[in-house]
């Protein structure tokens, strides 16, 4: 945990030991949640076709909402991008505005994500109808909550950024929570391929 | 829900448990107050993030679990004696052979193993401490409130009863309609939280916090072994957290992942239980291999035979072994594509295992051994596990499997590579490193006697079984008839598992006889071994090391002692102060709320399990507000703590 | 950390983030257009649009998440590759298996 020299043109995130153990085992963890979300993708397309008699998704999945969706999360991905770049050329302004963007797009994108599961659940389309809907709620909904934990956890860090401003501590949880943001993003990329795409298409 | 249907009711035995469990916790509060030592209890061990500590309480907590799964097995075989025995009814037969599994896999090999990782490893490496010793702790604490949600199952609610493969549906709502699936489902949990963080903890402890002079290809083997399972655990826990996940929906929120009806697949629950089943025989496998090479190597005197092989066939292990999962449940017909491409898989795997098992062997070749109880647990792992390991090519074959699946003939197979393989390595490890921990060997004449009576009991215990298996008794029946004609296999099968407890019981005295009268040690390496973990002084210092070692190759410690006997003794540099983490209360209290949320979740007590997770969130939120940076180790105080060690 | 120092004394304006949304927003309408408009097979149309997204990832880990920009880069890139593997063996696998040698996924 000694300092290392480091030139100063180093990012404030990967001055600190502690940063870059950080960075490195969140990338770790990274690579643990694509093994999580590569079983629930399984399982989902496993669980495709088996709707016991229930509604399938061609008739309910609507292709507007989910571009509308998918492009709130596609863009906040980008501003949060942005909000690093800023925080790079150290402008604690640049970071509080792109980070705020992202945060009301990822909020935007939830209440979308909201309406569209209240909307299949009042068409008889909920988590107990059949094992398609089941594979369905929990693959998106997993996605969903941990965007839901990603607003609550980036909400933090703004007020821990406001208190103490840009510090190799603070950069450090940033550019961490970017990371499982834009990570989001990857995931959310497949959810459009694999779930709707795949869906709408057959 | 009326009192006698939360307590468990009506059987002795459980009576018994009951009362012992209540007379152990007075006793332990008693001796607490008494000996004024809640202060130090909750300052010095629960609230430490010192790896060497916590390695210390993971193997405290394996070994009881391993006297709780050894009871069960006991249980077991008193049942199976003798044809159309009383002794147990089938549901309780069926609740013991499910605790016994989960736990001697989940709470006993796994903290066993990574008990010892955790002591080791980061003294190995020549580190003062993991990469992140905050989340060791919460690794730890996790796991603890894990296995003891797990445990108060036996008491409280009743325990599961669908095996610990929990195959559905017999693991689902119908048939297991009581609280002691879901027990299984949120202690396994809770547990695998803090196994999958101690993945990525050693992980990047091996990778980045290495003496800078220690390349990869000159680590030792253990801590090879141990970096190739923390691969496989951080990509096959996760699996095992969606599995569990699903069904938990399933059997409290309604969903039809693994149901009979509304599309649901009951065989996808054995699909995903093993994708992580499979690389979970790894991951208490690999570190057990790493334990064996050290100590055969250091005690045939010679370098390991072989280093590179080792290593190049741990990581094809650690590839294939996401490859083979099917062989699990090849009678399921899914297909003779299916089965042949993962026979062949499984047979591939068989190969660098061989690659190692002749590593061994090449190294004990020409070496000046010596028989002590850990060299004596090595050698015995090598012929056992081979017989486990031939067997398992055996079962590997999947036209033959469908004779040998369910059967006897598995269940000495798995006991023989388990066993064999992890259980001596545990019981070698703790031997060989117990110097390491508690200043203090144990006694060798106690250690071979229990290493004698242990390994007979074992092969007496479970080779009869591979002749019943082919004389086609089923597992986890809980009676036969006489007619059967698998009485007289029966009788020596338990016959050797009382000789096992007896080889238990020795080594628990060992540990009570040698902290009364075993001489404390003079010197941080009592078996003039080869690695850096005993370059330290006796006792280890808080801080591992007060000068980074030098790394020069192979056994780098080896070296060192080389070079100090030709005279270059390394020149004494000044102390600089050492960086060391803060103890934190928060990762026992973060893990008491995951343990209220999980017992509430077990009853459906849903203000409960909010409560408990709120209590987590809450927890997670102050640590992200603790700014605490550690401290620093003064000079002084370095130059005092040396001077009291020995080295 | 030399690679640092490139991705900290660019220039002022986001290049690289801005070139990589905009390559995201292309690849998600051609996925619409192969996935809507184009006369492909299904299991053509499957195997190019899961492509797509393939890419698109590699956008994000590379232009938006730097992953090769740090002293760990390797273990990051290793890491993210063998995750890719065991992603492949699960899905693919879980699908095989499950189909029960009757290969009518429509895949």
């Amino acid at each position: 945990m000694e300092s290392v020299e480091y030139s100063p043109n180093t990012p404030l995130e990967y001055q600190s030991e502690t940063g870059r153990l950080n960075i490195l085992g969140f990338w770790v963890f990274l690579g643990a949640e694509i093994a999580l979300f590569s079983t629930l993708f399984a399982t989902y397309l496993v669980l495709v076709g088996r709707t016991g008699g229930g509604p399938g998704p061609e008739e309910l999945f609507e292709l507007k909402g989910v571009l509308i969706e998918t492009f709130l999360l596609l863009t906040s991905s980008f501003t949060c991008g942005l909000a690093i770049h800023y925080m790079r050329n150290h402008s604690l302004k640049g970071v509080f505005l792109w980070i705020g963007v992202t945060l009301a797009l990822g909020l935007g994108f939830l209440g979308f994500e909201i309406y569209e599961f209240v909307h299949y659940i009042h068409e008889g389309a909920a988590l107990t109808t059949s094992a398609y809907w089941s594979g369905f709620f929990v693959l998106v909904g997993t996605h969903g909550a941990h965007v839901t934990m990603g607003i609550a956890w980036i909400s933090l860090i703004l007020i821990q950024l406001k208190q103490r401003g840009l510090t190799p501590d603070t950069t450090r949880k940033v550019f961490i929570s970017s990371l499982y943001w834009h990570f989001l993003d990857v995931v959310w990329i497949f959810i459009f391929t694999a779930v709707y795409l795949y869906g709408m298409v057959m | 829900m009326k009192l006698d249907e939360f307590f468990v009711t009506g059987d002795p035995l459980i009576y018994g448990a009951d009362v012992s469990i209540a007379l152990t916790l007075i006793g332990a509060i008693f001796v607490l107050t008494y000996f004024k030592k809640w202060k130090w209890l909750w300052t010095e061990w629960l609230t430490t993030v010192d790896h060497k500590k916590l390695g210390v309480m993971y193997i405290i907590a394996a070994v009881l679990m391993l006297f709780r799964g050894g009871v069960d097995a006991l249980l077991m075989r008193a049942q199976l004696t003798v044809p159309d025995s009383s002794f147990l009814d089938a549901n309780h037969y069926n609740e013991i052979f499910t605790t016994h599994g989960t736990i001697m896999i989940i709470f006993m090999a796994m903290p066993f193993l990574i008990g010892l990782i955790n002591v080791v490893v980061p003294l190995q490496i020549g580190a003062r401490d993991v990469a992140y010793p905050f989340l060791n702790a919460v690794s730890f604490w996790t796991f603890f409130m894990g296995a003891m949600l797990f445990n108060i199952s036996f008491v409280i609610g009743g325990s599961p009863s669908a095996g610990w493969t929990s195959y559905v549906p017999l693991a689902g709502l119908e048939l297991s309609p009581g609280v002691g699936q879901n027990y299984y489902l949120l202690g396994l949990q809770i547990a695998g939280i803090g196994t999958l963080l101690t993945g990525i903890n050693f992980l990047v402890t091996i990778l980045k916090m290495r003496v800078p002079s220690m390349k990869l290809m000159q680590m030792p083997m253990f801590t090879w072994s141990s970096l190739i399972t923390m691969v496989i655990i951080i990509f096959a826990f996760p699996v095992l957290t969606v599995a569990l996940a699903l069904m938990t929906f399933d059997r409290l929120f309604g969903s039809h992942f693994f149901t009979m009806m509304d599309g649901g697949m009951p065989m996808l629950w054995a699909n995903l239980f093993w994708i992580w089943g499979h690389p979970e025989v790894y991951i208490v496998i690999l570190p057990a291999f790493g334990m064996f090479s050290e100590i055969i190597s250091t005690f045939a005197r010679k370098t390991l035979f072989g280093y590179k092989a080792m290593v190049y066939s741990m990581v094809v292990i650690a590839g294939l072994s996401f490859l083979v999962w099917v062989h699990h449940f090849f009678t399921m017909g899914a297909g003779g594509a299916v089965n042949s491409f993962f026979s062949i898989t499984t047979m591939l795997i068989a190969v660098p295992t061989g690659v190692k098992i002749f590593n061994w062997l090449f190294t004990l070749y020409k070496g000046r051994i010596r028989f002590t109880t850990a060299m004596l647990w090595s050698l015995a792992f090598i012929p056992n596990f081979v017989i486990g390991g031939v067997t398992g090519v055996m079962l590997a074959m999947a036209a033959a499997d469908y004779q040998y699946h369910n059967t006897y003939f598995l269940v000495a197979h798995f006991h023989y590579v388990l066993i064999s393989g992890t259980v001596y390595a545990c019981f070698a490890g703790l031997y060989f490193w117990y110097p390491k921990m508690f200043n203090h060997r144990l006694n060798e004449r106690l250690g071979k006697w229990s290493f004698w009576i242990f390994v007979a009991g074992f092969n007496l215990c479970f080779f009869p079984m591979y002749f019943l298996g082919l004389a086609g008794m089923p597992r986890r029946i809980y009676t036969y008839g006489i007619g059967d004609g698998w009485m007289s296999l029966n009788v020596l099968a338990t016959f050797g598992g009382v000789l096992m407890g007896i080889g238990f019981l020795i080594l628990v005295y060992n540990i009570y006889y040698s902290f009364r009268y075993s001489p404390r040690e003079t010197t941080g390496d009592p078996w003039d071994a080869r690695t850096l973990e005993w370059s330290t002084p006796a006792p280890v210092p808080h801080y591992n090391f007060a000068h980074l070692p030098e790394a020069k190759g192979h056994d780098a410690f080896w070296i060192m002692k080389e070079e100090k006997k030709q005279g270059k003794a390394p020149e004494k540099k000044p102390y600089k102060p050492i960086h060391m983490p803060s103890y934190s209360g928060v990762p026992i209290i973060m893990s008491v709320f995951f343990f209220i949320a999980g017992f509430g979740m077990v009853f459906s007590w849903h203000w409960m399990s909010i409560l408990g997770l709120i209590g987590v969130l809450a927890t997670m939120v102050i640590r992200s507000f603790d700014y605490d940076k550690g401290f620093y180790v003064s000079v002084e105080e370095i130059e005092e703590t040396e001077k009291k060690t020995t080295l | 950390m030399s690679n640092n120092e490139q991705t900290n004394s660019h220039s002022h304006f986001p290049w690289s983030h801005l070139i990589g949304f905009g390559l995201s927003i292309v690849l998600t309408l051609l996925a619409l257009w192969v996935g809507f408009a184009s006369d492909f097979s299904f299991r053509t149309i499957m195997i190019i649009v899961v492509i797509l997204a393939l890419i698109q990832a590699a956008i994000q880990l590379l232009m938006f998440m730097h992953i090769t920009e740090s002293d760990s880069s390797r273990i990051q890139v290793g890491t993210i590759l063998y995750a890719v593997f065991i992603a492949a063996a699960i899905v693919a696998g879980t699908i095989w298996v499950m189909s029960f040698g009757m290969h009518n996924m429509n895949m």
